[in-house]
């Protein structure tokens, strides 16, 4: 199939960047999308030209690392990520759009790699139970109804790759917080600090930039994992909650 | 050089405990004068990190993706295993230890294999304490599955992501330690040298791939975590960055590499589509319990398959092992599904694949109860080859997997460079010539959380805090190595692509040194390798410059480790004539085509010590000694 490719060149960070548009005469319905940018690298590097350059690595949609919004929408038309979509989603002749994810919290490094270290950043600030290795009770003395260990598997699947910001018009990363809250405040492990957790998540989240919520439902759309705005709701609870009876008094 | 492998006297069940008594303790106000740089945030590294910073050690971690929760332990699926016995199945730790053992074949330690079933039951303790949602039962209770190579079910798992929810587990301790500012995080930072000291590793250099500054970081101890060298084969089941540089540039600098020729293939992967092909997919091991694997009996036969009577089809696994039919270890099903395709009864355009038929389990158990147990799967096969495996058969074929060879380590996961050590996957240690499945995510743990706090304490007791300057003359010197290999791959200017080198030599490596090998093979292996080598550093191109992000420049280094690193397990492949676990020899088969194994002769580690650029590397020998288990013959029929 024939595929008129728009994509976005970026030198560095400080470059304005801007469209090219590259020519793929001849890929295979399956291909992977990032097989095809594998193909076109070839081409490019043989004229001497350098290549585009994109975050990937398990390429089995686990790993969070791709990122590509492909006409408009974050992983594409697909509910999946990025390698996970093939050549057999397009039509011969379609011209295909794409960008890096646009946010101002996630700087552009080059081309359609951007820098995503701020969700790092909001893990570390609360992101995890307090315990350090070698505790001694047993795994099977803290038994957990099947239902609600079910509900925060479903939150921790969250792979971290950041399309629920690329988004939302408002580059909010609610979805992304929520799905850390919620999981470790369903499990009885996490509840002891889950206060502490969501004020400071949230803090977090506000000092790298991401923007608030306005409830439009497009983080959940275009989630490769489908994870629920419900967290959403669950996090406002836990947020509200936790300000009432806070333990600490901001300054 | 002789090899120590320092595993304690004693009995066995008793070598670990009595280890972690004897060994010295640095006390708790002196640890943080000391710094531990840990390279890699898989389930080792971060573990290993975020342990040490909780113990009070200065640590520096590293990784080459943007983040470190994606390091490769990421993509595992199916589980890990311990020895909790909650099933009551008479699981112990002395069957999980013998069940390793004989699954690699008898070519690891007893002593290591020994502690790691002792410590897999406190990782699940640990796991679940972090909040990682583990499959569980109505009751609350935490479920188990039963994997390969056993007869008990002591696999626990979270759906098909395991390794995405241990790691996240780690490396949300981890993070809690990057916030209490013990742990110095470096992302997008590629280690490309060992710095040694006064016979001491001391540091490391490293390229910040964003801006391509060469910086070296000091320490007192350096542990490297950096994952298998599966990707020597271009094609596998691994991560795209997968790579052996860290590992390559230590053995460069003195570190011995172990069993290089211990390869795992995978027999449930989904076949190769095109030369276009950038990595293979693992489609999970559970399939195999519902799944039937065949090929037509004719040469040749390009019928459909359902258009294939059952008379004229071929469930070679079930006809020639009854006992354990489709459930074999993945080495034997492997090798069979290969011989079937060599000879010409292979399925699909290229005919390297075998049919893994789910008619049946849908006919006994309706399509609702398959859609149940493996509706992702299915889903997943059917997204990537177009095709719907509830119609017709899956199409798979063996692919690399896992390497179970790597840096030669100790009791103590020292290499033989004092202050340096592996952990994970990066080291050979425990599973000899063949992995289990969901052992790969209990040996990266419990090397992280449960022996390297204590081992790594043992040696910095001995070492005074003193801190060495990154000023001093062998970090100098270690980084205008680095600098000099940069500019030159950037000088060469050639007209082939680093892919196009990978992809060929990745080729030979397959075709000669993967599921079966013989001499002449191997040897043809060798001079290509040779030939490829030279003209990669003639005719590779590369663009652009060191200062900037390059992703061909970081390619090329790789695959430049990976040109030498072939070369090494092409002469280890050649050294051991016999045939054990995932490595086969032809000329040493029994007569019904199975592994023979030849313990008077082949019963050691081959850890092989490099003595400088396009010098045959010396072998040196560590023999196995077995006393607790009885060498046999592995059987599965
Ligand atoms: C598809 C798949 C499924 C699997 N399923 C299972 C399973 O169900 N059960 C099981 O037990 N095992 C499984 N395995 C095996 C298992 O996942 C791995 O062996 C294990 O995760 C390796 O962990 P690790 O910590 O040693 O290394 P990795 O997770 O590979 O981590 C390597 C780390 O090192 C870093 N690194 C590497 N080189 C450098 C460098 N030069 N500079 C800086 N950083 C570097 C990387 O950034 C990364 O952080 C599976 C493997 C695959 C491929
Ligand atoms: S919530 Fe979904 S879209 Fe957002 S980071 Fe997680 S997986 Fe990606
Ligand atoms: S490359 Fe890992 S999720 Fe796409």
């Amino acid at each position: 199939m024939k595929i008129t490719l728009k994509v976005w060149r970026q030198k560095n960070t400080q470059d304005k960047g801007k469209l090219v548009t590259y020519d793929i005469k001849d890929a295979s319905p399956d291909m992977s999308f990032l097989e095809m940018f594998d193909v076109l690298n070839e081409e490019l590097l043989i004229k001497g030209e350098d290549p585009i350059a994109f975050d990937h690595d398990c390429r089995e949609g686990i790993c969070g690392a791709c990122s590509m919004v492909i006409n408009g929408k974050p992983h594409g038309p697909l509910q999946t990520t990025t390698c996970q979509l093939h050549m057999r989603s397009f039509k011969d002749g379609d011209t295909i759009v794409v960008e890096p994810w646009r946010a101002k919290p996630f700087p552009v490094l080059k081309d359609l790699i951007v820098d995503r270290t701020a969700f790092d950043r909001i893990i570390q600030s609360g992101g995890y139970v307090s315990v350090n290795t070698g505790v001694t009770v047993d795994a099977n003395e803290i038994p957990i109804p099947k239902n609600i260990a079910d509900e925060a598997f479903d939150a921790a699947t969250c792979i971290g790759c950041g399309a629920c910001v690329a988004a939302c018009k408002n580059a909010s990363a609610m979805l992304f917080v929520s799905a850390k809250v919620s999981q470790l405040a369903m499990l009885p492990q996490g509840k002891a600090e889950s206060k502490r957790r969501v004020e400071n998540m949230v803090a977090t989240m506000d000092a790298e930039g991401f923007g608030a919520c306005t409830n439009t439902g497009a983080c959940e759309a275009e989630c490769p994992k489908q994870i629920s705005i419900t967290n959403i709701a669950r996090l406002n609870r836990e947020y509200l909650s936790s300000k009432l009876t806070s333990e600490y008094v901001e300054a | 050089m002789r090899l120590d492998s320092k595993i304690p006297d004693g009995q066995l069940a008793e070598k670990w405990y009595k280890h972690k008594f004897n060994v010295k303790l640095v006390n708790p106000a002196n640890k943080r004068k000391y710094d531990i740089i840990v390279v890699g945030t898989g389930l080792a590294g971060a573990s290993a990190a975020a342990s040490l910073a909780e113990l009070g050690y200065n640590v520096k971690a590293f990784c080459f993706q943007d983040s470190p929760r994606r390091a490769h332990s990421i993509a595992a699926q199916g589980g890990i295993n311990a020895a909790k016995n909650y099933q009551n199945d008479g699981d112990s730790v002395f069957r999980l230890f013998y069940d390793t053992i004989k699954g690699g074949d008898f070519r690891a330690r007893e002593g290591n294999v020994y502690r790691l079933a002792e410590v897999s039951t406190s990782i699940i303790d640990q796991c679940v304490a972090q909040g990682v949602p583990f499959a569980r039962e109505y009751g609350g209770l935490l479920s188990n599955r039963s994997f390969g190579g056993s007869q008990v079910s002591r696999t626990f798992y979270a759906r098909g992501q395991t390794g995405q929810q241990l790691l996240l587990g780690a490396y949300s301790a981890l993070s809690r330690q990057i916030s209490a500012g013990k742990v110095q995080m470096f992302t997008r930072s590629e280690m490309l040298d060992v710095v040694i000291v006064d016979g001491k590793a001391r540091g490391i250099v490293t390229r910040n791939m964003v801006s391509g500054k060469i910086e070296s970081h000091s320490a007192h101890a350096v542990l490297l975590c950096t994952g298998g060298y599966g990707n020597v084969f271009f094609l596998s089941t691994n991560a795209m960055g997968s790579n052996v540089t860290a590992a390559w540039r230590a053995h460069k600098k003195g570190a011995f590499f172990a069993n290089p020729c211990f390869t795992q293939i995978h027999p449930t992967c989904i076949p190769v589509s095109g030369d276009h092909q950038s990595k293979l997919t693992l489609m999970s091991e559970s399939l195999r319990n519902d799944g039937r694997v065949w090929v037509p009996k004719a040469k040749g036969d390009t019928r459909k398959p359902q258009d294939i009577p059952e008379a004229e089809r071929d469930y070679f696994l079930e006809r020639k092992y009854p006992a354990f039919g489709n459930l074999v270890p993945r080495d034997i099903a492997s090798r069979n599904a290969k011989q079937v395709c060599d000879e010409g009864r292979g399925v699909g355009t290229s005919g390297l694949a075998v049919y893994l038929d789910f008619a049946d389990a849908i006919k006994r158990d309706s399509k609702k109860v398959v859609e149940a147990k493996y509706g992702n799967l299915f889903d997943m096969y059917q997204q990537i080859t177009g095709e719907n495996p509830y119609e017709m058969p899956m199409r798979i074929y063996p692919a690399v997997h896992y390497t179970m060879g790597g840096l030669w380590v100790d009791y103590n996961l020292m290499t033989t460079v004092p202050g340096l050590y592996a952990l994970g996957e990066a080291n050979f240690s425990d599973h000899g010539a063949n992995r289990l499945g969901a052992s790969a995510l209990m040996q990266g743990l419990a090397d992280g959380y449960f022996v390297i706090p204590y081992t790594v304490g043992d040696y910095l007791a001995n070492m005074p805090a003193t801190k060495i300057g990154t000023d001093h003359a062998e970090f100098k010197k270690a980084e205008e190595n680095v600098k000099g290999q940069i500019k030159k791959l950037l000088s060469i200017n050639g007209t082939k692509t680093v892919d196009h080198f990978h992809k060929e030599m990745g080729k030979i490596m397959w075709d000669y040194c993967g599921m079966s090998r013989d001499e002449k093979g191997l040897t043809f292996a060798k001079k290509r390798m040779q030939e490829i080598r030279a003209e990669f550093w003639q005719n590779v191109k590369i663009t652009g410059t060191n200062e900037e992000l390059n992703i061909t420049l970081e390619k090329a280094m790789r695959v430049a480790d990976f040109l030498e690193l072939g070369e090494l397990m092409i002469d280890d492949a050649l050294n051991r004539e016999e045939s054990c676990g995932g490595h086969f020899r032809e000329e040493y088969q029994t007569p019904e085509g199975e592994a023979d194994r030849n313990d008077d002769k082949f019963a050691y580690v081959a850890a092989w010590e490099y003595t400088g650029d396009n010098k045959p590397e010396n072998l040196h020998k560590e023999e196995l000694v077995f006393e607790n288990v009885k060498l046999s013959k592995r059987s599965y029929k």
